[in-house]
C-alpha cells in the first residue's frame, strides 16, 4: 500500500520493524479489532489470495493486516510487515507514475488499479496487478481503512528479458542466469552481466535498444487476472462487512452517507498524522469553534482520550487560575485572523496544571479564506533547550507550516469534480 | 540583440528598482548585510547532508541508521519560513492567494496572484544570450539582508547528517545558502544559492547541480521540487540560483507519459515527454545521485554552450529531472507571440512549464482551462524539427562524456571505491571491466 506522502514513506523506511513501539502496535491491533473483531483475522486467513489492509488515520498509513498469501508472495514474516508502510516493497524500478496514481487515489478516497513492480524480501522484483479500495464507515461516511489486493503477473516479462540476456550476453550460460537479477539490483550483479551492459554501452555510448531492460514498462494484466482481483475484493469485503456487524462499527464498500461537515478528509488526517508534536485544529465555522483534530502528542500532554476532546471548544483546558487577560488576547487575535503566542496555565484531565507556551495561527484553505486555527502547545517546563536541534519556538512554527501546506493543497480540488 | 520587456520579480526586499531605491532602506551599516562589516558576527543554522547517498529508495533503507537531528523539510525549511512569515518579510501572504486544480485530464494548477507584480515597472531583459558575465553592479544575492537567509547547506564531512543551529558564516569556505523568495508562488518558496560569495553567473555546473539534487533528496518529499531557469528562459537575476517550493499535488508534467529513448551505462534512463505541450527530456535513476547529476549537468552545459535557453525541474526527491529547452522569450522578442497570450503577462518559466500557472488577472484565473494552459505552453516548446536537432546535440555531449570519463578517471574511481563501503564493489568491477575493454 502506498502511503500518502514521501515524508511519511521515508520515515517509514527509517523505522525498522524492531523499532515499532509497543504503543503503536497496540494502535494497529486496535484499529483492526475495534472494527471487525479479532475473529475476522481467522476468517481472512482462510481466504486465498494476496492482500493487505491499511489504516490511513495512523501516522505512516501502516499495514494492519497482511494475508498468508501476501506474506508468502513477498517472503516476509507477518511481524516484519504489520505496522509498516507500503514503501518497503518498492524499489529502483517501481514506476513513480504508478505510485503517484495510487497516492492520488488514496488522497481522494478512491479505488485504483495499476500494474506495479514490487520487490520481495530477498530483493527480487516481480510484477503484480495492484488494486486498492477504500473501506467506508457506514455512519459518518469516512474512510476507515484501505484494502489492497495484489495478483502477481507471473514472470512473463522477466522470462522474456532472460532470453534477451542470453542473446546479448557472451553466450556463457552461467552468467545469463543471473542477468535477470543483475539488471534489477546492481549489488547482486556478477561481472558477466556487467560486461553485457558495458559492451553495449561501448558500442554507442548509450543503449538505444528500447526493448531491453524494460522492467519499468508496465506489464499488462489479462482479463482473467483482472477478474481474480475483483473476486478477491468481493470475498474480503464480505468478511469485513460481516464482522463489522459484530462490533457495531458497520463498514461498506460504497460511501453510504455524506461525511459530516466537521469531519476532516482522510488525506488531511494522513498528512496531519505525520506531525509528532502536540497540536489541535479547530474549526471557526462551526458553532463554538470545536476541536476537529487532536494529535497523539496533545492527548499524551493533556491526558484526555481523542473522543473526549473532538467536538469540544479548547476552553476545557483552562481552570481556576487561568488568566482571563490571556484568554482575551487569544480571542482578539482570532477575531482579527492574526497569529499569537501566549503563556497560559492549562489543566490536564487529572486537574494537574502546566504552563503552556501556546502558539495559535489561522490556517487558510485553497480559496485563501481562514478554514481552521491551529494551536500548538509546548509544555514550558519541558522546554529544555536541545542544542543540537531547532529551538522549540521554531519547531512550533514548523507545525504551523506543515498544517498550512496540508490544508491548502488538499482543498485545491474542492468545487471541481475529483477526477 | 533580442530584448523583451517584463516586470521583474522581486525576490528580495533589498532589490532596487532600476535607478530607484530598494524597497527597504539600506545604508550605513547595522542592517545585518552579507558584507565584511556584518558577516563576521553573523550566525546562521548549518545543515550538512550525507554525501554517499544512493539515488534509489530501496537502497536507502540499508544505509539509514538513526533519526536525523532535524527533519530537513518539515522542521527546518518550514519552521524557518513560517518564522520569516510571522516577521512580515514577505510581500504578501501566499496562502491567501486563491488556487485550484483546473478540471481536465492533466490537472493543471492555477493560482491567482495579484500581488506579485505590483509596484514594479517593466524592465528590459536581453533574451538572446544564455551565458552572460556576472555583473557586480546589478542586484545579486550578496546584497540581501541576513534576515532573508534561512540556513547554510553543505555536504557533511563525516558521512552523517549534521545540524548546527548557530554556525558562523565562513566566507572563505564558499558556503551555499538557502534564502526566502519574498514574492513566493507557494508556501516554502526558497532560493538555493550555491557558493554565494563566488558570485557565479546563472549557469549550471556539475557541483551546483549535484547540490540541488541533494537538496531535493534531503527534503525526501516528492511535492518539494527544485527548479532552474536559464537566462533567456525567464531567469531575472544573473546570480546562480535554484528555486524550490512545497506544493502537495502532482504537477501535470509529472503525469505525462514518456517514451524511453536511451540508457546510460551508469543506469540513467533518458526518456522523451509524450502528450505534453512542451517537448522535453526526462532523466531518471542512475546508481548514485552523482550519476544522474553528471548526465543532466552535461546536457545543460551543452544547451547553454549552444546558447539554447532551457528550464529544469527536479522532481521525485531528486530521482527525476525534466529538461526543457524553450523559445518563448525569443518568439516574444521577435513579435511572434499572440497578443492575447502576452496580455496575460504570464512568464512561462519552469513552474508554468511544469503545469503550475501563476495568473495575475482575476479574469484569466476564472477562465483558466486546460485548453488555455495548453495553448500557452505550446508556444514555449521547440518545434519538432528543432527539438530533434537539440536532442542530437545533447546526446553527442552525453555520449562522449561517458566514454571520456571512463577512460580518464577510472583509476581514481577504483582508488576512491577501495576506501568506500561495500556497495561500491560492483562499480569497481565495472570500471575494471571497462579498462580491459579499452
Amino acid at each position: 500500500m502506498e502511503s500518502s506522502s514521501s515524508t511519511s514513506s521515508s520515515s517509514t523506511r527509517r523505522t525498522t520493524s524492531t523499532e515499532i513501539t509497543s504503543t503503536s502496535l497496540m494502535a494497529i491491533q486496535n484499529s483492526f479489532d475495534s472494527v471487525y473483531s479479532r475473529y475476522a483475522r481467522e476468517a481472512l486467513d482462510e481466504l486465498p489470495g494476496n492482500f493487505t489492509i491499511t489504516d490511513p488515520s495512523i501516522p505512516g498509513h501502516p499495514i494492519i493486516f497482511a494475508s498468508q498469501g501476501f506474506l508468502k508472495m513477498t517472503g516476509y514474516d507477518r511481524d516484519e510487515v504489520v505496522g509498516r508502510g507500503g514503501a518497503m516493497f518498492q524499489g529502483d524500478r517501481t514506476s513513480r507514475r504508478s505510485l503517484m496514481e495510487v497516492r492520488e487515489a488514496v488522497r481522494n478516497d478512491r479505488s485504483c488499479q495499476v500494474s506495479l513492480l514490487n520487490y520481495r524480501k530477498d530483493g527480487t522484483p516481480f510484477w503484480m496487478l495492484f488494486h486498492v479500495s477504500p473501506v467506508f464507515g457506514r455512519d459518518g461516511g469516512r474512510v476507515v481503512h484501505f484494502v489492497a489486493v495484489q495478483v502477481p503477473l507471473e514472470g512473463r516479462r522477466l522470462r522474456r528479458r532472460r532470453s534477451i540476456g542470453c542473446r546479448r550476453g557472451s553466450g556463457d550460460d552461467g552468467g545469463s542466469g543471473d542477468y535477470v537479477l543483475g539488471c534489477c539490483r546492481k549489488e547482486v550483479c556478477n561481472d558477466n552481466s556487467l560486461e553485457v551492459e558495458l559492451v553495449s554501452s561501448m558500442d554507442h555510448g548509450l543503449d538505444h535498444d528500447t526493448k531491453e531492460l524494460d522492467s519499468d514498462k508496465p506489464c499488462e494484466a489479462t482479463d482473467d487476472e483482472k477478474r481474480s482481483v475483483m473476486v478477491a475484493m468481493d470475498n474480503i469485503f464480505s468478511v469485513l462487512t460481516h464482522y463489522s456487524e459484530s462490533t457495531g462499527r458497520l463498514v461498506c464498500r460504497k460511501r453510504c452517507s455524506i461525511p459530516d461537515m466537521g469531519l476532516l478528509s482522510t488525506s488531511l488526517i494522513i498528512s496531519l498524522g505525520r506531525i509528532k508534536q502536540s497540536f489541535v485544529l479547530t474549526n471557526p465555522h462551526l458553532p463554538d469553534m470545536p476541536i476537529v483534530y487532536a494529535s497523539d502528542a496533545f492527548l499524551n500532554l493533556t491526558g484526555y482520550a481523542r473522543d473526549e476532546v473532538l467536538g469540544r471548544n479548547c476552553r476545557f483546558l483552562g481552570g481556576p487560575d487561568t488568566d482571563d487577560s490571556t484568554l482575551y488576547l487569544i480571542r482578539e487575535s482570532i477575531k482579527n485572523e492574526q497569529p499569537c503566542t501566549v503563556r497560559i496555565l492549562n489543566y490536564r484531565k487529572d486537574r494537574s496544571s502546566f504552563w503552556n507556551l501556546l502558539h495559535i495561527s489561522p490556517v487558510r484553505d485553497a480559496s485563501g479564506k481562514v478554514a481552521y486555527y491551529v494551536g500548538v502547545q509546548i509544555e514550558d517546563e519541558c522546554k529544555n533547550e536541545d542544542r543540537q536541534g531547532l529551538s522549540p519556538e521554531k519547531r512550533q512554527l514548523s507545525v504551523v507550516g506543515v498544517v498550512k501546506v496540508a490544508v491548502r493543497s488538499l482543498s485545491m480540488h474542492a468545487g471541481s469534480s475529483k477526477s | 540583440m533580442l530584448r523583451i520587456k517584463r516586470v521583474p520579480t522581486v525576490v528580495s526586499n533589498y532589490q532596487k528598482e532600476e535607478g530607484g531605491e530598494a524597497t527597504r532602506p539600506v545604508g550605513g551599516c547595522g542592517r545585518n548585510c552579507l558584507k565584511s562589516c556584518c558577516i563576521q558576527e553573523a550566525k546562521l543554522p548549518l545543515y550538512a547532508f550525507k554525501r554517499l547517498q544512493k539515488a534509489k529508495g530501496k537502497d536507502l533503507a540499508l544505509q539509514e541508521c538513526g533519526e536525523p537531528p532535524v527533519a530537513f523539510l518539515d522542521s527546518l525549511i518550514l519552521g524557518e519560513w513560517e518564522e520569516r512569515m510571522q516577521r512580515g518579510l514577505f510581500r504578501y501572504d501566499v496562502t491567501a492567494c486563491e488556487t485550484k486544480v483546473i478540471p481536465g485530464e492533466y490537472g493543471f494548477i492555477a493560482q491567482l496572484n495579484e500581488g506579485r507584480h505590483l509596484k514594479k515597472r517593466p524592465t528590459e531583459f536581453r533574451v538572446d544570450k544564455v551565458l552572460q558575465p556576472f555583473d557586480q553592479n546589478k542586484f545579486n544575492f550578496t546584497k540581501v539582508g541576513q534576515e532573508e537567509l534561512l540556513f547554510q547547506f553543505e555536504s557533511s564531512d563525516d558521512g552523517e547528517v549534521q545540524f548546527f543551529p548557530n554556525a558562523p558564516i565562513d566566507v572563505d569556505n564558499s558556503p551555499s545558502l538557502v534564502a526566502i523568495n519574498v514574492s513566493p508562488i507557494e508556501y516554502g518558496h526558497v532560493l538555493l544559492i550555491p557558493r554565494i560569495f563566488e558570485c557565479l553567473p546563472q549557469r549550471i555546473d556539475h557541483e551546483s547541480f549535484l547540490l540541488a539534487l541533494h537538496m531535493a533528496a534531503e527534503a525526501g518529499n516528492p511535492y518539494f521540487r527544485l527548479g532552474y531557469n536559464s537566462l533567456g528562459a525567464f531567469a531575472t537575476i544573473n546570480h546562480l540560483h535554484f528555486q524550490a517550493y512545497y506544493l502537495a499535488a502532482p504537477f501535470p508534467i509529472e503525469k505525462a507519459p514518456t517514451k524511453k529513448i536511451a540508457k546510460s551505462n551508469a543506469g540513467v534512463k533518458i526518456s522523451e515527454l509524450l502528450k505534453y505541450p512542451v517537448r522535453g527530456l526526462v532523466f531518471e535513476g542512475g546508481d548514485t545521485l552523482e550519476d544522474l547529476a553528471n548526465i543532466v549537468s552535461d546536457a545543460c552545459i551543452c544547451l547553454q554552450n549552444n546558447n539554447i535557453p532551457y528550464n529544469v525541474l527536479i522532481a521525485d526527491c531528486g530521482k527525476q529531472v525534466f529538461l526543457l529547452p524553450q523559445c518563448y522569450a525569443e518568439k516574444q522578442a521577435l513579435g511572434e507571440v499572440d497578443a492575447e497570450l502576452l496580455d496575460t503577462q504570464v512568464n512561462p518559466a519552469v513552474w508554468e512549464i511544469s503545469g503550475h500557472m501563476v495568473l495575475k488577472r482575476k479574469k484569466d484565473y476564472e477562465e483558466a482551462s486546460e485548453a488555455n494552459a495548453w495553448r500557452l505552453l505550446a508556444e514555449v516548446s521547440l518545434s519538432e524539427a528543432r527539438f530533434e536537432e537539440v536532442n542530437a546535440l545533447i546526446f553527442e555531449a552525453i555520449a562522449s562524456f561517458e566514454l571520456e570519463v571512463k577512460a580518464e578517471t577510472s583509476e581514481e574511481e577504483v582508488n576512491a571505491a577501495k576506501s568506500k563501503a561495500r556497495p561500491a564493489k560492483a562499480m569497481v568491477a565495472g570500471t575494471q571491466e571497462c579498462l580491459v575493454l579499452q
